[in-house]
């Protein structure tokens, strides 16, 4: 498997007057093609800054970006971002098929195939008849479907996700997740997804990188060895489940505790 | 228990509450003119203010009705109404472009910043005198008027619009590689338009102060020179009766853009808020 997504010693600091803040202290790390990977980290450990540069929307200080061989130096084609303020990222002002096909337009894809497009990516998060409404009009956890659904229709090779279920009811929660892996697992597309939540990390991923807190890097990269097939009760309760919850927990321990060393913690 | 039972009562009388609060607003403001208007039938009457200076509405009235047949009324409404609305066009026109383009580039922002904050509390009135030197003391004098008042009232609102743009619709409209003419159309466009509206409202309202002065002042044809005429040959009581047009003017004016207004920005909060109570 070929790196889709490849960070080389990243380092992001922050100036303003008479102040510097190290928000990102080295962190290398790749993704393959069509992997899961979950991002966790302490409050603070600089997990926004961290895709934000994945995104192109923040410039590292040092270090650079690769998106499939490509080093990123603004937003790259075939990225899509899903962030945790929903409400705030879809327009207010355009119904949900028109928030979903804006960046259809942008990309000039031929109106049928955006409409296919929309359609498709509307029925696959379960809101086929949602279309017409207004974003405001829609729960909390129905507006995230949708700034899901417009990720998918954009056909991305990545998808990154800020702590997207932040903001939404535990129950949604867990049907969010189960939407994601489902979408990821039918469509293949390599996807981060950034979060404080351990469980979430653990039942989402392949894989699990632990930021150490900031100035930030890699603490552990634990492979998430359980089935594809997952259900939030019964792939919860195994013993492999709480083992590898053990170890990211542990991690984010050390984190919280000052570690920076990438120690094996296997 | 008790604590919720004690709350209990306490929310009781507030739920009819809206009810009430609908009905008010229907009754008050016909009372507030009925007063308004005896208050102005009476007060000439009672001798209060020398001579035929002020004279009651029921004859004001009956003058304005008298008026309403004539066509020279019309005509000068028409004239003051095409210099207000070609004056409000070309500001609002001018005053959206011009401040879409400062609040995108951070630089001219700071070039101009000083120069706005100089220009805009000139009041227009203070350049009569010179607008007639250079336009003469036609149409046009009276819509430069008009321009630079409304001018900076809709620039001011758009730079504030375009600084109101959410971070996060901005990254999202940046991270799927929106244009920048995409990102105007799409994002900053709606964000600035209920800012944009609100200074098409002052601006409208300016505009008609401007259009009636330029006309009292510089003599161009339109209800202010009528006013004019009407005051130095003595006839107060036509001379109210036109007062009474601008009045009715300004009114139509502020309510049909409220209109404009709830009809685009359905959307937005505070429209979504009061169509949500009605």
């Amino acid at each position: 498997m070929t790196d889709m997504v490849s960070v080389k010693g990243l380092n992001k600091v922050y100036e303003s007057a008479g102040r510097r803040v190290e928000a990102i202290g080295d962190i290398t790390f790749s993704v393959a093609r069509g992997e899961f990977a979950c991002i966790v980290g302490p409050s603070g450990a600089g997990k926004t800054t961290l895709l934000k540069c994945l995104a192109g929307l923040l410039t590292p200080t040092a270090g650079e970006v690769l998106l499939d061989g490509v080093p990123v130096t603004g937003p790259p084609p075939g990225m899509a971002v899903v962030f945790q303020e929903y409400g705030r990222s879809l327009f207010p002002w355009k119904t949900v098929r028109q928030n979903i096909d804006l960046p259809l337009r942008q990309k000039k894809l031929p109106r049928a195939e955006r409409d296919r497009l929309v359609t498709d990516s509307l029925g696959a998060v379960g809101l086929a008849d949602a279309g017409d409404a207004y974003p405001w009009q829609l729960s909390g956890g129905m507006q995230q479907r949708v700034a899901i659904a417009r990720a998918v229709a954009y056909e991305p090779q990545v998808l990154l996700m800020d702590e997207p279920f932040a903001a939404v009811d535990a129950q949604t929660r867990a049907d969010l997740e189960d939407l994601v892996r489902s979408l990821w697992r039918s469509l293949g597309i390599t996807t981060l997804f950034v979060t404080h939540d351990i469980d979430e990390a653990v039942y989402l991923g392949e894989r699990v990188l632990v930021l150490s807190a900031s100035p930030t890097c890699v603490l552990d990269d634990v492979p998430i060895g359980l089935p594809a097939e997952r259900d939030q009760v019964t792939s919860r309760s195994t013993s492999a489940f709480a083992e590898l919850r053990t170890r990211v927990h542990r991690g984010i321990q050390d984190a919280k505790a000052g570690r920076r060393t990438s120690g094996a913690a296997a | 228990m008790k604590v919720l039972d004690a709350t209990r009562p306490g929310k009781a009388p507030a739920a009819p509450a809206p009810r009430r609060r609908a009905a008010r607003p229907r009754i008050a403001p016909l009372v507030g003119i009925v007063l308004a208007a005896l208050a102005a039938e009476i007060v000439p009457r009672t001798g209060l203010i020398a001579g035929d200076a002020l004279p009651p509405l029921s004859s004001v009235l009956a003058e304005l009705g008298r008026q309403a047949g004539d066509a020279a009324l019309w005509e000068a409404l028409g004239r003051t109404v095409r210099t207000w609305a070609v004056g409000l066009v070309v500001a609002v026109v001018a005053g959206v472009v011009v401040g879409v383009l400062i609040g995108l580039v951070p630089i001219l922002r700071a070039i101009t910043a000083s120069t706005v904050e100089f220009l805009r509390p000139i009041p227009s009135v203070a350049l009569i005198p010179a607008v007639i030197l250079v336009f003469g003391t036609g149409f046009e004098s009276g819509v430069v008027l008009i321009v630079y008042a409304g001018f900076w009232q809709v620039l001011v609102q758009v730079l504030y619009g375009v600084q109101d743009i959410d971070p996060v619709a901005h990254d999202t409209a940046r991270s799927y590689r929106f244009s920048v003419w995409g990102r105007v159309r799409y994002v900053i466009w709606p964000t600035a338009l209920p800012f944009v509206f609100t200074g098409i409202r002052l601006a409208a309202s300016v505009a008609l102060v401007l259009a009636i002065t330029g006309e009292l002042v510089i003599g161009t044809p339109g209800i202010g020179q009528l006013i004019s005429v009407a005051q130095s040959s003595g006839a107060t009581t036509e001379m109210f009766a036109l007062v009474l047009v601008t009045g009715v003017l300004g009114v139509l004016v502020n309510t049909g853009f409220r209109y404009a207004e709830r009809a685009v920005l359905g959307w937005h909060p505070s429209v979504r808020r009061s169509a949500g109570a009605r």
